[in-house]
């Protein structure tokens, strides 16, 4: 009786501020994931890249669709996309939601 | 909640959504493609045509804080290549309205 995702995506060990949690202590990373779709992200990838936007979707590999996404580097704005799609691996790190009030 | 405004359930339809349709594509190791989409598979493995591929070579300038970098561009054409998926970093659609 689970959802269709296959592997766990390893929870980011914290050495920085940690992800917020989720708003109900529901438990599991997925839904915590679950409940950040549709809210505004940041995702740091491991070279230190940021990107901002909204988290449109994710996969069990945890590539991941942002919309109105912003690059940013050393705090700079480098790029804009209307939509990316992130690769999973490529030591994507995970995020920090902007927290917005729960739709 | 509803994923998206335009119909999009998982990362790959992104992708999907833009087959045949100029992309761009960042790549490990400072390097841009922008071509035509042809294929793709879960690996995001890409064959893309009508490509141009942008490196950027970045010199630290000697004795230079680490803000003081040359950056020089390098710019090549290709007319087919295929992108092994393991060097994806970003695929960006064109944008649509």
């Amino acid at each position: 009786m689970d959802e269709s995702t296959p592997p766990p995506p390893p929870p980011p060990a914290a050495s920085e501020p940690s992800p917020p949690p989720p708003p109900s202590t529901s438990g599991s990373p997925t839904d915590f994931l679950k409940g950040v779709v549709g809210k505004r992200v940041v995702v740091r990838l491991t070279s230190g890249v940021d990107y901002r936007g909204i988290l449109s979707c994710l996969d069990g590999y945890m590539n991941i669709a942002l919309e109105q996404t912003e690059e940013h580097v050393n705090g700079r704005v480098t790029n804009r996309y209307g939509d990316a799609f992130i690769r999973g691996n490529n030591g994507t790190w995970w995020f920090n939601s902007l927290r917005t009030p729960a739709a | 909640m509803d994923a998206s405004s335009n119909g999009i359930q998982e990362p790959f339809d992104l992708i999907r959504l833009s087959l045949s349709e100029r992309v761009f594509v960042k790549l490990r190791g400072d390097r841009e493609l922008t071509g035509v989409l042809h294929a793709y598979d879960g690996h995001m493995n890409l064959i893309l045509s009508d490509v141009e591929e942008t490196i950027m070579i970045v010199d630290p300038v000697e004795g230079a804080p680490e803000s003081h970098t040359t950056v020089n561009v390098a710019k090549r054409k290709m007319e087919m290549l295929f992108v092994r998926g393991d060097g994806v970093i970003l695929v960006s659609p064109p944008s649509r309205t």
